[in-house]
């Protein structure tokens, strides 16, 4: 039997307003007028749970746009999320969310921004700083505490980020593109992090990159997007490479390159669409 | 440019010992017979020093400073206040904030001096007058800057507070108030100097204490040596609460890059 759907959308069409809307706006919903872009159509996927899924497509083409629809951080225009069964309204409360951006608070030390989100949640501070020790050296930042997001290098703040997100112990990740900001190398480290987090607690993942080797190094599921507008999902590959995985040497496994040969047959038509739109 | 601190400071202390000589050159040595600056005009540097060195032996200076230094203090705090919750206000209520956008922006092109002798008439020769000039100035300058402060959250930061399960009270607390408290300090300097140009302005247009009273009480008697030497201690009493909120702004805003100064 198969585990059960962690994130369900189907049918999902997301619509940006080209005309802004008036103060206090309504719900943004109803067919595309007129200079609307419409981002996403008809796009349907499913995260089981403990499932590490993928999302790859041209840039520009409405990933994270899908991830912040399963976020609930905006609504789809049409189409149902669901999460573990029930139609999601309002935030996903049960996903941890990994920004590209540095989203972590400037004010708080890194302490502070990994116990924030036990305190809000009511556990007393000491608790909360106790557990955010613990996290932090998870993600080997044991001893910055005390340092401020400035004075963290981007690899570190999003190490903080992911205690941050990890500390709720949400049944569902959602990254989108968490390590697109870092050098290469950095990169593959914390993919190895993040697959040794994620061993000792399989969650959902559902991971947006426009790195197709670091998507099939990571996932069990790699799905391709079309370019926009009007981006869909056009590709669902299972990777069946042994885990335990190492991000870095599972690259030079032949069946890596079989896979990313397969792939990569589909998806480069993709992004020579987006590339040739960009350069009209 | 790598000038050694010691260096900097003998070529500012020299800038001082020119403008100095200078001043009593023009106004104590005659060249051709000729004072360039004369003494009725421009007074002298012994005389302004001499002046100041009795002003603080005696205790009358010190109730002067003490009334400046209430008036500045208040108008700041009231200003201040005020500011930060009109501003948290409009920049949460999109509509109040279109509706009397207009009318901040009537009041704010104001000349705030005009409005010193109708605080004069509402509220008397006290310090009050001097306390509502100086607000009107505090007030729109931290207003603007919460307003902008809120305003211009990141978005990344916000969305990551409200799915790390933030209610938006805990929103308020944790992600607006620290961002728009950031931006108040930013003008902390422009707004307590604004909060002293009130209040002298204020003096100096009618009272009977305070050092721009002082000032104008001199001026009146064409006492230049008495308006040089109020002239001075206002600057050095300046320099002395910049250099109170420097130091209270180093504290405060010891996570921003630029504001803690050290591994910049």
């Amino acid at each position: 039997m198969l585990p059960d759907i962690a994130i369900s959308l189907e049918q999902i069409d997301i619509i940006y307003r080209a005309r802004a809307q008036a103060v206090g706006g309504a719900r943004d919903s109803g067919p595309a007028r007129a200079g609307d872009y419409h981002a996403v159509s008809q796009a349907t996927l499913a995260v089981h749970e403990g499932e590490f899924v993928s999302i790859v497509g041209p840039t520009g083409c409405g990933k994270s746009t899908l991830l912040n629809a399963a976020a609930g951080l905006l609504q789809p225009a049409n189409g149902d999320v669901s999460i573990f069964g029930k139609p999601l309204e309002g935030l996903n409360a049960q996903a941890g969310y990994l920004f590209q951006q540095d989203a972590l608070m400037p004010w708080k030390t890194a302490l502070e921004n990994v116990a924030i989100g036990l305190e809000v949640a009511g556990i007393d501070t000491a608790t909360a700083r106790e557990k955010a020790e613990h996290w932090l050296a998870q993600v080997g930042l044991k001893g910055f505490g005390a340092r401020y997001p400035h004075q963290l290098s981007g690899g570190q703040r999003k190490r903080v980020g992911l205690a941050q997100v990890l500390i709720r112990n949400p049944a569902i990740l959602l990254m989108d593109e968490p390590f697109g900001p870092l050098d290469a190398q950095t990169r593959q480290i914390m993919g190895n992090l993040l697959l040794s987090l994620w061993a000792q607690e399989r969650k959902a993942v559902l991971f947006v990159t426009h790195d197709l080797e670091e998507a099939i190094a990571l996932s069990d599921r790699v799905v391709i997007m079309s370019s926009g507008p009007g981006a869909t999902i056009i590709g669902d590959y299972t990777i069946d490479l042994a885990r335990p995985r190492d991000a870095m040497d599972v690259r030079l496994d032949p069946g890596f390159h079989a896979i990313h040969k397969a792939i990569w047959d589909q998806l480069r038509g993709e992004v020579m669409k987006a590339y040739q739109e960009v350069e009209a | 440019m790598s000038v050694s601190k010691h260096t900097l400071l003998a070529l500012q202390i020299l800038v001082a010992v020119v403008a100095l000589g200078i001043w009593h050159i023009g106004s104590s040595v005659p060249i051709f017979g000729v004072y360039f600056l004369p003494k009725f005009f421009f007074s002298t540097p012994w005389d302004v020093a001499a002046r100041i060195v009795k002003l603080f032996s005696g205790t009358l200076i010190w109730k002067h400073l003490g009334i400046t230094l209430t008036e500045t203090l208040l108008a700041f705090v009231i200003g201040a206040g005020g500011g930060v919750l009109v501003g948290f206000w409009f920049a949460r209520r999109p509509l109040v904030n279109a509706v009397f956008d207009p009318y901040v922006k009537m009041a704010n092109a104001l000349p705030r001096v005009v409005l010193a002798p109708i605080f004069m008439l509402w509220l008397g020769l006290g310090i009050w007058s001097k306390v509502a000039l100086g607000v009107t100035l505090v007030f729109f300058i931290v207003f603007f800057n919460v307003y902008q402060g809120v305003k211009e959250v990141s978005q990344a930061v916000l969305s990551n507070a409200r799915m790390l399960g933030m209610t938006e009270k805990q929103l308020f607390r944790h992600v607006y108030w620290p961002s728009a408290l950031s931006w108040m300090f930013s003008s902390l300097h422009t707004s307590v100097g604004f909060a002293l140009v009130g209040a002298v302005v204020g003096e100096y247009l009618g009272s009977a204490a305070g050092l721009g009273y002082m000032i104008h009480e001199a001026e009146g008697v064409f006492d230049t040596t008495g308006v040089f030497a109020g002239m001075v201690i206002l600057a050095a009493f300046v320099l002395l609460v910049d250099a109170i909120v420097t130091a209270i702004e180093h504290r405060l805003l010891v996570w921003r890059p630029d504001a803690a100064g050290r591994n910049a």
